[in-house]
């Protein structure tokens, strides 16, 4: 009996767990010899928790959300995400396991310029083989309160529009995991503060998982949990 | 998910959005040149196609320069096949005091045996198909030459001593050939005239021809009985040798203008490398966001070539009007210099066209999308993150490859391939190297001039790559048309210069013996002094030392086709000034020994023979052996009667001889050579003016054409412009912006732009105007033996054409960067 309750827990505690880094680090080679931007990284994010990464400019915030993100790959350590081990992956494996289980939030926004609104939003839907994109896309973009402007070009919108379709986009497949990088940094502060709440709306509504990087401690301390890193290592892990 | 309709969802966003047009430009240039070129050689193929059943006007033709046995004829109708027979030589016709030289034809009643003669009633009439020839009295002449001579069908006109009617025009003839027409228009009569125009006499320069027709097996056997006879000077043609022979010489001239085309195809190849390069570069934030998305490296290359594949089929489709619609013109700029009406073209030519749009694009815009593909997703969170270039084997060998492949396919020739490829290279790296030397020199001339001046001239060095290729597109763009109007022009004065005022321009030829001291009268009577006449005779090779003619192996293979051939010698005791001895000595005045022949220093190299070498000749049965005791350079130009070979005189007197003599008369006693037609109607009359002003209309003609070809070569210039220009723009427009941030006006910045374009137009007018002397200087030695100097109209033709096109056309492509408001502009940055 003790036996299978122990099964249990580990079983879903294994469920619960959506990324996981196992002694991260990252080297590069510079013109001075190497520099280790991060180092010895460990830590583990439940699903449906709000983790702000928070620290100086140059601790290595944005490097750790790339390599979490797969979007680099780490000189040592591991990261698993969604139950997937990224080491030994190439471009592509890990280009896969991200479509449709992760969503981006930008700082500078990254609207593609030749595509309108909906087309933004359309695209990562298409790309996970959705095939009422167009209709999942007008609903999200609805939902953010863009519903008028479905056709409008990144150039012809404001900066809290913009953002507002980057996280219609972010969204739109229902990701399970949500990384965003500085999301109000290029904003006003009343904007910033609309765009903020609507990001931890639509994370609660989509039951997911909310991986941010920022220098702003008022939304630091609305995530449940903030990792700070300082010279490239993890200083601190507090919750509440 | 569907490739297909996620890039297609993205195309037609790519095609407004303009960022595709240099591109699709670049290729619509390069498939419109290719295109119109094979829409030409196909409708002139087809031609030849359409001809090539009838081009002999017979199954079977049999020609020679002497009289065919007449047993020939009847033994062809005993083996059941249809005959006919006709003659042809140079002569010349007169209306009231008009004269014309044409290609006389006389033929017999069953001509053409294959295909029909189409004939109007009058000048530019509805041709109808006709058969058999003229009726005796009566002749068929061609639009040309009616034309020249102001009359039309139904007057008369003069040859030998016959007076013909003009029954019908000629607008067509089976055995007329179907590509570049002969100096000459065609007279049509009926042969049994032509005993009594009193036209032929001995030695004329007559091709007597039968003609045979029948049933293919009849035809074969009667071809094959005559050729086994092997009877010397006789050639025996069947359909299957003159189609071939026909195609060749159309292919040939096909390929010559491929060939100007080519140049168009590189420059639009440059253009469509640098826009495929600036179309990756502006979308390595899009692709990184793909693959951040979770899109694969393939999905990213298979949407980027759909994107440019679809250009590419748009821009093919574009082009391939284009060259249709140019094909028009060219053929109506050749007009009269290619034969009869040209048959439609199928769309067999739109497929060259087509698939240079889409190897170009795979040899020349491919290792753009493969940058694209290794875009790092991590770029969507740091900017300054960029794929690594695309190898410069990959680029330049898959480059050069399509380059070689598309030469090839132009011409077919692996020597051709080798000259022309290394001949581009070196070409292009010599201007290239020119144009850097000059953007380099521009720098320092900074600091003597104004802001905007000093604004310009910073970007053209800064640029410094870019500019030099512009220069080299640009330079060599104008330097084939400068060639070809301005320095084509000097040459041709230049030699025409180099002629005596008073150089004979009448030739006359086929005078017999005995007419002589009849002529000579003719000539003193009317004040023109004394004719000197030279004797001619026809003969062949049949031995060199002591090897058969047809054993002798000569270097160059000109030489060896000389040897099988009649060929025209004369006999001298002394040489005419227009001769100089360079090697041996020519004989005495009063030399009287074993025969000598004296040989032209090139015809000399050609056969591979020298002095002390001796040549066997056939004089129409008479056999003579002769040794080469001298050798001589001849001056043509002085339009005197000379030949590859004279031989010592003694002896000479018995061979069957005519003579020639050449002299000059004046406009004014023109009426003399009517005199002498109408008493000696055998004598043809050269008007060398007439002649001369007939190669200056085809070399006009042709420079034309290629003049043509080369509009698309400054097109595609501009492309390349263009493409350099937009792969700048947003640089530009930064800096315009910043500039004008610090108080610039609008004028200002515009006046930099205008700047930086003349400046390149300058440097790629004087790049065209020193290529364009440099050639025509080593062309004036080389072809004309002519010092030509240097032109002043071409230097500043040059400089203003490269002013012009470069300067307005770059400050309106680029213009937009001084219109942006910095403020948008600075945001964006």
């Amino acid at each position: 009996m003790e036996h299978e309750t122990a099964s249990v827990t580990q079983r879903d505690a294994a469920t619960d767990l959506v990324l996981s880094a196992r002694g991260l680090g990252k080297t590069v080679t510079g013109a001075d010899g190497d520099l280790t931007i991060l180092d010895d990284v460990t830590f583990d994010v439940s699903r449906g928790e709000t983790l702000a990464v928070v620290g100086p400019s140059g601790a290595g915030k944005s490097t750790l959300l790339a390599l979490l993100a797969g979007l680099d790959t780490p000189s040592r350590g591991d990261v698993t995400l969604d139950g997937v081990s990224l080491t030994g992956l190439d471009e592509d494996g890990r280009a896969k396991v991200r479509a449709g289980r992760v969503g981006f939030v930008f700082q500078s926004f990254h609207l593609i310029p030749a595509l309108t609104a909906i087309e933004n939003v359309m695209m990562p839907l298409e790309l996970a083989g959705e095939r009422q994109a167009r209709k999942v896309a007008t609903e999200i973009l609805t939902d953010v309160g863009l519903g008028e402007r479905l056709r409008h070009y990144p150039a012809q919108l404001s900066g809290g529009e913009k953002q507002r379709v980057a996280i219609a986009r972010a969204f739109a497949s229902r990701p399970a995991l949500l990384f965003a990088d500085e999301p109000t940094g290029n904003l006003d502060t009343g904007t910033g503060e609309n765009i903020e709440r609507l990001l931890f709306d639509l994370n609660q509504r989509h039951d997911a998982t909310l991986i941010l990087v920022t220098h702003d401690q008022g939304l630091a301390q609305r995530c449940s949990r903030r990792l700070a890193i300082e010279g490239g290592r993890l200083a601190r892990d507090e919750r509440g | 998910m569907g490739t297909w309709r996620f890039a297609l969802n993205g195309l037609w966003r790519e095609l407004r959005s303009g960022e595709l047009v240099v591109l699709m430009a670049a290729l619509v240039v390069a498939v419109g040149s290719i295109t119109a070129i094979s829409f030409l050689t196909d409708r002139i193929g087809k031609a030849v196609a359409r001809q090539a059943s009838e081009v002999l006007a017979a199954d079977l033709r049999v020609g020679s320069g002497r009289e065919l046995d007449p047993d020939w004829l009847a033994r062809g109708e005993a083996a059941g096949l249809d005959t006919a027979q006709a003659l042809n030589f140079p002569s010349v016709v007169f209306a009231g005091d008009q004269r014309v030289l044409v290609n006389l034809k006389a033929v017999s009643t069953r001509y053409p045996l294959r295909g029909e003669l189409r004939l109007a009633p009058k000048l530019f009439g509805t041709p109808a198909a006709a058969r058999g020839a003229p009726p005796s009295g009566t002749a068929y002449a061609d639009a040309a030459m009616l034309a020249r001579l102001g009359v039309d069908a139904g007057d008369t006109i003069e040859v030998g001593r016959l007076t013909l009617e003009v029954d019908s025009v000629l607008v067509y003839r089976p055995d007329q050939s179907p590509g570049f027409t002969a100096l000459a228009p065609t007279l049509l009569v009926n042969i049994r005239d032509i005993e009594a125009s009193g036209l032929l006499a001995e030695g004329s320069r007559v091709r007597y021809t039968q003609l045979y027709a029948g049933s293919e097996a009849d035809v074969a056997a009667f071809g094959a009985a005559l050729r086994e006879e092997d009877v010397e000077g006789v050639r025996i043609e069947d359909e299957a040798a003159a189609g071939t022979q026909l195609a060749s010489a159309i292919s040939r001239a096909g390929r010559f203008l491929s060939l100007a085309s080519l140049v168009s195809l590189i420059l639009a190849a440059v253009a469509v490398a640098m826009s495929a390069r600036r179309y990756a570069e502006r979308r390595l934030d899009s692709a990184a966001l793909m693959k951040t998305f979770g899109a694969p490296q393939a999905l990213v290359l298979r949407v980027g070539l759909v994107h440019l594949m679809a250009v590419g089929v748009v821009a093919s489709l574009i082009g391939t009007a284009l060259g249709f619609a140019a094909e028009r013109g060219l053929s109506a700029l050749l007009t009269g210099w290619l034969r009869g009406d040209l048959p439609q073209p199928g769309w067999e030519p739109a497929l060259p066209g087509m698939i240079t749009a889409l190897v170009l694009m795979a040899g020349f815009a491919l290792p753009s999308l493969f940058q694209l593909r290794d875009t790092p997703p991590l770029r969507v969170l740091r900017n300054d993150i960029a794929p690594p270039p695309p190898a410069a084997w990959l680029t330049w060998g898959l480059a050069l490859a399509t380059l070689a492949l598309l030469v090839w396919w132009a011409v077919r020739d692996t020597t051709l391939l080798t000259v022309i490829i290394g001949g581009t290279v070196i070409t292009a790296a010599v201007l290239y190297g020119a144009g850097r030397l000059l953007v380099g020199g521009l720098s320092r001339l900074r600091g003597n001039v104004g802001v905007s001046w000093r604004y310009g001239l910073a970007n053209v060095a800064r640029r410094g790559q870019n500019s030099a290729i512009q220069v080299v597109a640009f330079g060599l763009g104008l330097m084939v048309l400068l060639l070809l109007t301005l320095v084509r022009n000097d040459l041709l004065s230049g030699w025409r210069a180099t002629v005596d005022e008073s150089a004979p321009n009448q030739f006359l030829i086929n005078i017999q013996p005995e007419e002589r001291d009849s002529i000579g009268g003719i000539f003193s009577e009317a004040g023109l002094g004394d004719v000197v006449f030279t004797p001619l005779v026809r003969g062949r090779i049949t031995a060199v030392n002591d090897t058969a003619a047809d054993d002798w192996s000569s270097p160059a293979g000109e030489g060896t086709r000389r040897l099988g051939r009649e060929i025209n010698l004369s006999w001298s005791a002394t040489l005419d000034p227009s001769n100089e001895v360079v090697d041996g000595q020519f004989w005495g005045a009063d030399y009287s020994g074993a025969p000598q022949v004296s040989v032209d220093e090139d015809t000399a190299q050609e056969l591979g023979v020298g002095i002390g070498d001796t040549l066997s000749f056939d004089f129409a049965g008479v056999p003579i052996t002769a040794e080469i005791t001298s050798l001589r350079r001849i001056d043509w130009d002085s339009f005197k009667p000379n030949f590859f070979m004279v031989l010592s005189p003694a002896g000479m007197a018995e061979l069957p001889q005519t003579y020639i003599t050449s002299l000059y008369i004046p406009e004014t006693t023109n009426g003399v050579l009517l005199t002498l037609v109408r008493e000696h109607p055998s004598v043809s009359v050269i008007d060398i003016e007439a002649a001369l002003a007939q190669v200056r209309g085809i070399i006009d003609k042709a420079s034309l054409a290629v003049q043509y070809v080369f509009l698309f070569t400054l097109a595609a210039g501009l492309v390349v412009l263009f493409a350099a220009i937009q792969s700048t723009l947003d640089e530009r427009r930064y800096e315009s912006a910043l500039l004008r941030t610090f108080g610039a006006t609008r004028g200002t910045i515009l006046a930099g732009i205008l700047a930086e374009f003349s400046a390149l137009g300058l440097l790629a007018g004087a790049c065209a105007a020193t290529g364009a002397t440099a050639i025509g200087i080593v062309a004036a030695r080389e072809l004309f033996d002519l010092e030509l100097g240097v032109n002043p109209v071409l230097w500043f033709a040059g400089l203003v054409a490269g002013l012009v096109m470069v300067g307005a056309s770059g400050t309106l492509a680029a213009r937009s960067a001084a219109d942006t408001p910095p403020v948008r502009t600075l945001r964006r940055g």
